[in-house]
């Protein structure tokens, strides 16, 4: 059988166990008695290793196996949790990964057999706790349960006729054929074993497990007969166990332990077959009709068997996931219809409003018909983003590990608090944004966050914090990485840049800090050598805002020397499609993403005032800066010089601009596409879209604009 | 069609080309980069792209973008004509785009011997560079597209 088929299972399900390893670890590292985290890490450590085997990954069930050895020591009380410890777990932590990553990425485990962590654990085991008896006290516990197996087989053969009901093979029927094997071997000297495995229900790869005992077994001798038949066990088509006969030299003990070593078998009886009992249950071809009845008496009789197993276990069963999981490319189709559903549906909508016109006739019969669908496509695409929304905290929870290996390294004690971890994007935002955050954070630990004495100096407590926040806000989410540090020294940015020629002198004079700032964000910057010597950042600052501009997002920064650094990056809730305003411009008509609008103004062209020779309005206590989207846009207005500006209030974080535009169209839900490959996309435009009546409109980007 | 058979049954290598019209001279376009052919329709500008990016067009609910061909080589901006056609080119899966010719000829099987190479290239000749050799259909000189380089090839003042 090619286990290939649960690779992907196996995957998913080793993330998960390393992601929980990775949070229990840090707790442990914290409260190093905690019998709970000890008896998770035991837990998780003990499926690793029961997996691992099963795919055949010998140095991940070897490395696990270890694990699980100091876990149980230390969950005896032979064994504490020493900070020396928990670093080589840490460490065996990422060989595990790695090994995660190659097979991913390989197929297989990679060379590294990770035989200096095995052998550090093994110290750790044979010196911890009772010292070097720890390690011998372990063989013979084993043979000691070698011993009990024996007993048990032993036992059982003896009531025998009592565990009838549990021992299935007894209620094998063979055929000649078959019946001439088993007593052909039996004659040979061969033992003979009927046996019978129970796998444990909470077992998710069955199929795999019973794959593993055939595995073992035929190590050991041959399986004359199985039932189910192995195809059908390779396909899962069995409940939780499946019985056999077994020809082998070895003892019934053996044969036990050998099945009972596959992780995850509830258990297994073995007992010898007798020449007679066999022959007994040969079935004869000319009785052929009567095999089919004992077939389905068989059948029906262990039926209520397996009933009742599944009934009492169920008592105990935890609450079952309803969930599925989904090829994410599954639902990038099924978003791609929902998109052209939506186009559809504004066809409808502006045929509609034609219509209404050339007839001089408010609303028709179809008006209704239309607004239902409308509100059906609406909910529909909202579903569907809905499906495609994914909590950040699969991003954030990688990161309490890093900040924890990065203080330890910059010897700075650092605490990090996450908030909003539950807050949800679309798919394909979270798969990019982990890059970016780590490089935000990593800046923040190594440039924001002083050292303990500087802290001190500075009266501030000497753990810094580093905050690591989520929330919603509009069609934004919304991720703040804020640290309590020195902040930016805006006045040695000023110098560096200047230095670096990337402003003259005359523009430093006239830049606000804030702009100041924002060169942090330049390409120039980043390629600095020794950047880290200025109070800030810069580092790669402008990989992360690249990267979240690509994904539609921006990146703000707030500080306060010597009080901090507030990292703010804002994203889309989803990039397919959006609510907008539809505008217009001279004859052409172009989109605002309605997100970031924050009201609509009809402004007096008295109104209009100078600073600086720009163009702004003062309106409710704010001076906002006026673009003229005409001009930028290359487009003649149709609009006379003094007549009332139409004006679109936006917002970049707390940014405001206005845009002026001829006329307003009205909302509408619109669906982004790309302008396409070989056109130069300039960055004003994010995008196009069709509209109802099949016109291509362009989307401005609020972001490169205001 | 007939063609295409001789030239099968003359077992030399051919290919068909489309051959396009474009004030006076003709071009051939290998047909295996063309998607389809639709007729002139509205296009929306895109502002502070590529001058001889006309725009973008819908075709069937996909943005493509659409450059004119006469402004490409340099020549006076299209007349629209009923004959006008745009060419939706598809040289990637990924991406499309479309060329505005003054009108589509027909379809022409040419076997590889019978294309000449282009003569010297004339380094100042950005024409030159847009063809992979000129031939023959009769009495008439057919320019075979370099398509890679036509819509590839950035403005040179970038």
């Amino acid at each position: 059988m090619d286990v290939s088929q649960y690779l992907e299972i196996f995957i998913d399900e080793t993330k998960e166990h390393l992601q929980s390893l990775n949070e229990q670890l840090l707790v442990l590292e914290k409260e190093p008695e905690n019998a709970d985290t000890i008896n998770e890490i035991f837990r998780a450590a003990h499926s690793l290793k029961g997996m691992a085997g099963t795919m055949g990954y010998k140095t991940m069930q070897e490395l696990t196996h270890k694990w699980e050895d100091v876990f149980s020591e230390v969950r005896n009380g032979k064994m504490k949790v020493t900070p020396d410890l928990v670093d080589v777990l840490f460490k065996g932590l990422d060989k595990l990964e790695n090994i995660l990553d190659n097979i991913i990425n390989a197929g297989n485990e990679g060379d590294d057999k990770c035989e200096e962590i095995i052998g550090q654990l093994i110290a750790f085991v044979q010196n911890g706790g009772s010292g070097a008896a720890a390690a011998p006290a372990a063989a013979p516990k084993k043979k000691a349960a070698k011993a009990s197996a024996e007993v048990a087989v032993a036992t059982e053969t003896k009531a025998e006729s009592g565990d009838a009901s549990k021992e299935k093979f007894r209620q094998f029927k063979y055929a000649d054929f078959e019946q001439h094997a088993i007593t052909k071997a039996i004659d040979e000297g061969t033992n003979a074993f009927g046996i019978t495995v129970y796998i444990q229900e909470s077992c998710l790869l069955k199929a795999a497990r019973a794959f593993m005992v055939f595995k073992k077994l035929e190590e050991l001798g041959t399986i004359a007969k199985s039932e189910p038949a192995v195809q059908d066990i390779e396909d899962e088509k069995f409940d939780l166990d499946f019985s056999m006969v077994f020809l082998t030299k070895e003892s019934a003990a053996k044969v036990k332990e050998a099945i009972m070593n596959v992780s995850e078998v509830e258990t297994a009886l073995v007992a010898p077959l007798s020449k007679e009992s066999v022959e007994a249950a040969t079935v004869k071809d000319e009785n052929a009709p009567s095999e089919a009845a004992a077939q389905t008496a068989a059948a029906t009789e262990t039926k209520p068997a397996a009933a009742q197993a599944t009934a009492a276990a169920s008592s105990g069963k935890p609450v079952v996931n309803r969930s599925v999981r989904v090829d994410i490319e599954k639902l990038d189709d099924l978003m791609n219809l929902v998109s052209e559903l939506i186009i559809a549906k504004n066809g409808l909508v502006s045929l509609n409003a034609q219509q209404d016109e050339a007839n001089h006739t408010a609303g028709n019969a179809m008006g209704p018909q239309i607004e239902y669908l409308e509100r059906i496509t609406t909910n529909l695409h909202q579903s569907v983003m809905k499906v495609r929304m994914v909590p950040l905290e699969s991003v954030f929870n990688r990161f309490p590990r890093m900040i924890r290996d990065v203080s330890k390294s910059l010897n700075k004690k650092i605490n990090l608090v996450i908030s909003g971890e539950e807050t949800e994007l679309d798919r394909t935002v979270i798969d990019e944004i982990g890059d970016p955050l780590t490089h935000l954070l990593r800046n923040a630990a190594d440039h924001g966050i002083e050292t303990a004495e500087e802290r001190a100096k500075t009266n501030k407590p000497e753990v810094g914090t580093i905050n690591l926040n989520a929330y919603q806000e509009g069609n934004n989410v919304v991720i703040e990485v804020k640290d309590d540090g020195k902040g930016i020294d805006v006045e040695k940015v000023k110098k560096k840049a200047i230095d670096k020629g990337t402003i003259t002198k005359e523009q430093a004079d006239v830049m606000t800090d804030k702009e100041i700032i924002d060169l942090l964000f330049r390409p120039s910057f980043s390629t600095a050598e020794k950047v880290s010597e200025l109070s800030g950042r810069g580092v790669g600052l402008d990989v992360v805002k690249t990267n979240i501009e690509k994904l539609g997002g921006d990146v703000e920064v707030r500080t306060v020397l010597g009080g901090g650094s507030n990292f703010i990056v804002r994203l889309p809730l989803t990039l397919a499609i959006i609510q907008s305003l539809m505008v217009e411009i001279g004859n052409e008509k172009y989109a605002i993403p309605l997100g970031s609008i924050q009201t609509i103004e009809d402004i007096p062209v008295s109104d209009l005032k100078y600073v600086q020779s720009k163009e702004v309005i003062h309106l409710r206590g704010s001076v906002i800066p006026i673009i003229r989207l005409n001009q930028i846009l290359d487009i003649e207005s149709t609009k006379g010089e003094d007549e009332n500006l139409t004006v679109v209030i936006v917002s970049k974080g707390e940014k405001l601009a206005g845009f002026v535009v001829d006329n307003l169209i009205g909302q509408q839900e619109i669906v982004i596409k790309s302008i396409g490959k070989y056109i130069d996309s300039p960055k004003m435009i994010s995008g196009a879209t069709i509209l109802g009546d099949g016109e291509v409109a362009l989307i401005l980007d609020v972001n490169t604009l205001v | 069609m007939a063609e295409a058979v001789k030239a099968a049954a003359n077992n030399v290598e051919s290919k068909q080309y489309i051959v396009v019209v474009l004030g006076s001279e003709h071009y051939g376009v290998d047909i295996n980069y063309i998607d389809n052919i639709v007729r002139m329709q509205s296009i929306t500008r895109v502002p502070k792209t590529q001058t001889y990016f006309e725009g973008v067009i819908n075709l069937r609910g996909e943005v493509i973008p659409v450059m004119s061909l006469r402004k490409r080589f340099g020549l006076e901006a299209d007349e629209i004509t009923g004959k006008t056609r745009i060419l939706i080119l598809k040289p990637e899966a990924q991406g499309s785009i479309g060329i505005i010719v003054d009108s589509v000829k027909e379809v022409l099987t040419l076997s590889n011997d019978s294309i000449d190479k282009p003569s010297a290239k004339g380094a100042d000749d950005d024409k030159t560079n847009f063809l992979t050799g000129v031939g023959k259909n009769g009495d008439e000189l057919v320019s075979i597209l370099n398509i890679m380089e036509v819509i590839q090839d950035k403005e040179e003042d970038e």
